[in-house]
């Protein structure tokens, strides 16, 4: 048994022998040779810029995984429970079809029209087919990240914008049209939004040089939620109300589901937010902590508001505060302070609260399941408010002056004229989501047709345009 | 043979039914129906939308039993069916004038 200890130690010495003889010798090599410090520091150097790519691109890998969650399951589950039985799948392929649709859209021709060198309004092609669009880092966007990690990520917010527009015509619009013109939309009214404010050279990004109206969207408040949302009201508008509304009941058929469906797409826009710094580094905590604590407080409004209104706090209410709120914080996530965010969410739950409850009564459209009201609205004072609360210290968009200080980029921070850049971007989004959105449906409307015949909306998306049914109860 | 129906609070269901075979009664049917009575159901709020669901959940219980037993299985039904408030439900009591049992051709009471 002893000799047996002994052993083992004889064979572990030996084993550990070279590893002291050698380590003197690391230890001494660079004091004697010069040239091989300046080696071992590029080295290092090298080391460093892999580790921190590395970190960031698990970051933004995640991060995307995440923003593809918000559209399936997340709003799929949300709007699916939102409407009425024989509805929900056809709902539910809505968005899924964006899923498929603009993925194909984006490889072929999308990325180049946002994110390709155009003109100010419009990428080029010059990413056609993702031509150039390779696994080094492209500098213009983000600089530690291959720029394949950069165009999939930017994907995901093009498949889950139009997806948001499906809400205002749920339970009354062909499959066939509805898909035809969400990819038209996607290419006509997104492209170009994206490319404007986050684009290079784009008319309102803050870091095209010499930018007359730099416009800070952290995570795509004008780009996704204004334009989505202005283009769901103006198709509400245009397709009419659905048979029957508002006297018979359309109460959402499971409250279950979309209660499901906002929770995940609450987690889900952490990737959203968090993952719009292209980055791992403390930006991200920022959007991070700002997502979340406007969110909550959206909800705690909304809810309050319902509760002194109606006498109860509804579930519904609930969940539609928590994604009011973090519409509206998308566009501020990465330039506020988290106290600043809390204020922005209790306003948005208040503002999208009265919105949808009241205002949409008086005016009498039927926005179905409220993405104005939720995402049009929440975008819209989401962007005047990063306005007001952007803070140099948190993101100093601007640089920093002589002794080191950010410049002021907020009203808070005294550029009151922030606001007004900010105005003039949503301003841009609503006339170009409106004007985009018309002649689109328009187009599309006259050669294909846009709504049900009124035997099919009666009979349900489900069975008319899918030949199946979401819940087959005598199985 | 007399048959009782009863419409009770669907809550309601599982004490009726020990009620009931404490009562002696072996064979149940029950039927998930929708109703109003005089209370004309309840609101709802959807996103500050207010709905009225007029009909609302009910169990509709049968059952075929003697006029013998006739008063023990209501007042059976009565008590565990009852809590004082609107919405309670309603029994009604018919003559039957015949029961045959499918699988022997018994008649009468002695199919009960």
């Amino acid at each position: 048994m002893c000799r047996k200890c002994v052993k083992l130690f004889l064979l572990l010495a030996l084993v550990a022998m070279p590893a002291f003889a050698v380590a003197p010798d690391i230890r001494n090599a660079p004091a004697a040779n010069a040239p091989a410090t300046q080696a071992q520091i590029a080295q290092l150097q090298q080391a460093v810029a892999n580790a921190q790519s590395s970190g960031d691109n698990a970051w933004m890998l995640i991060s995307a995984a995440l923003v593809l969650l918000m559209t399936g399951p997340g709003l799929t589950l949300f709007y699916g429970g939102l409407v009425r039985r024989k509805n929900i799948l056809g709902t539910m392929m809505q968005s899924f079809a964006m899923m498929g649709l603009v993925t194909v859209l984006w490889a072929f021709v999308g990325y180049s029209l946002a994110f390709g060198h155009g003109n100010a309004f419009i990428g080029g092609f010059d990413h056609l087919f993702l031509r150039g669009v390779s696994l080094t880092p492209n500098p213009d966007y983000a600089a530690t990240i291959p720029e394949q990690t950069f165009m999939i990520y930017q994907l995901m917010f093009a498949i889950i914008t139009p997806a948001l527009i499906t809400g205002a015509f749920a339970e009354r619009v062909k499959f066939s049209s509805m898909a035809v013109f969400l990819c038209l939309w996607s290419l006509l009214v997104y492209c170009p939004m994206a490319h404007m404010i986050w684009g290079v050279g784009g008319l309102l990004n803050f870091n095209t040089p010499g930018v007359r109206w730099p416009v800070f969207d952290f995570a795509g408040g004008t780009v996704v939620h204004i334009t989505s949302g202005v283009s769901a009201l103006v198709c509400a508008l245009y397709l009419g109300k659905r048979a029957g509304y508002p006297e018979t009941n359309m109460a959402p058929h499971s409250m279950v589901l979309s209660f499901v469906g906002a929770c995940l797409l609450w987690v889900g826009w952490f990737g959203f937010n968090a993952g719009s710094a292209l980055s791992a580094g403390p930006l991200a905590t920022s959007a991070f902590i700002n997502t979340q604590f406007a969110a909550a407080a959206a909800a705690l409004t909304w809810s309050l508001a319902e509760w002194l209104h109606n006498g109860k706090p509804s579930a519904l209410g609930a969940i539609s505060g928590a994604v009011a709120g973090l519409a509206t914080i998308t566009q501020a996530s990465g330039f506020v302070q988290p106290m600043s965010a809390l204020l922005i969410g209790a306003i948005a739950g208040l503002v999208c609260g009265f919105m949808v409850m009241r205002f949409k009564k008086l005016l009498g459209y039927d926005d179905s399941l409220d993405a104005f009201g939720v995402h049009g609205i929440g975008g819209t004072i989401g962007a005047l408010l990063t306005g007001v609360f952007a803070a140099g210290a948190i993101n100093a968009v601007f640089g920093k002056d002589a002794s080191g200080m950010p410049r002021a980029t907020g009203a808070i921070d005294g550029n009151w004229h922030q606001i007004a850049n900010q105005a003039f971007g949503a301003g841009i989004g609503w006339l170009l989501a409106i004007a985009g959105t018309l002649v689109l449906l328009f187009l599309v409307d006259r050669t294909m047709g846009l709504h049900l015949s009124p035997a099919d909306e009666a009979a349900g998306l489900d069975l008319s345009q899918h030949g199946e049914e979401g819940y087959e109860l005598n199985a | 043979m007399v048959k009782i129906e009863a419409i009770i609070q669907p809550v309601k269901l599982e004490t009726v039914k020990e009620a009931l075979l404490e009562a002696g009664i072996e064979g149940i049917t029950i039927l998930e129906a929708r109703g109003h009575g005089r209370q004309k159901g309840h609101t709802e709020f959807y996103r500050g939308r207010e709905y009225t669901i007029d009909l609302i959940p009910k169990i509709k219980l049968e059952i075929v039993t003697t006029e013998a037993l006739q008063d023990k299985v209501v007042n059976a039904i009565l008590g565990a069916a009852r809590t004082g408030h609107i919405g309670d439900g309603k029994v009604f009591i018919s003559k039957v004038d015949e029961a045959i049992r499918i699988r022997n051709d018994e008649r009468g009471e002695a199919a009960l």
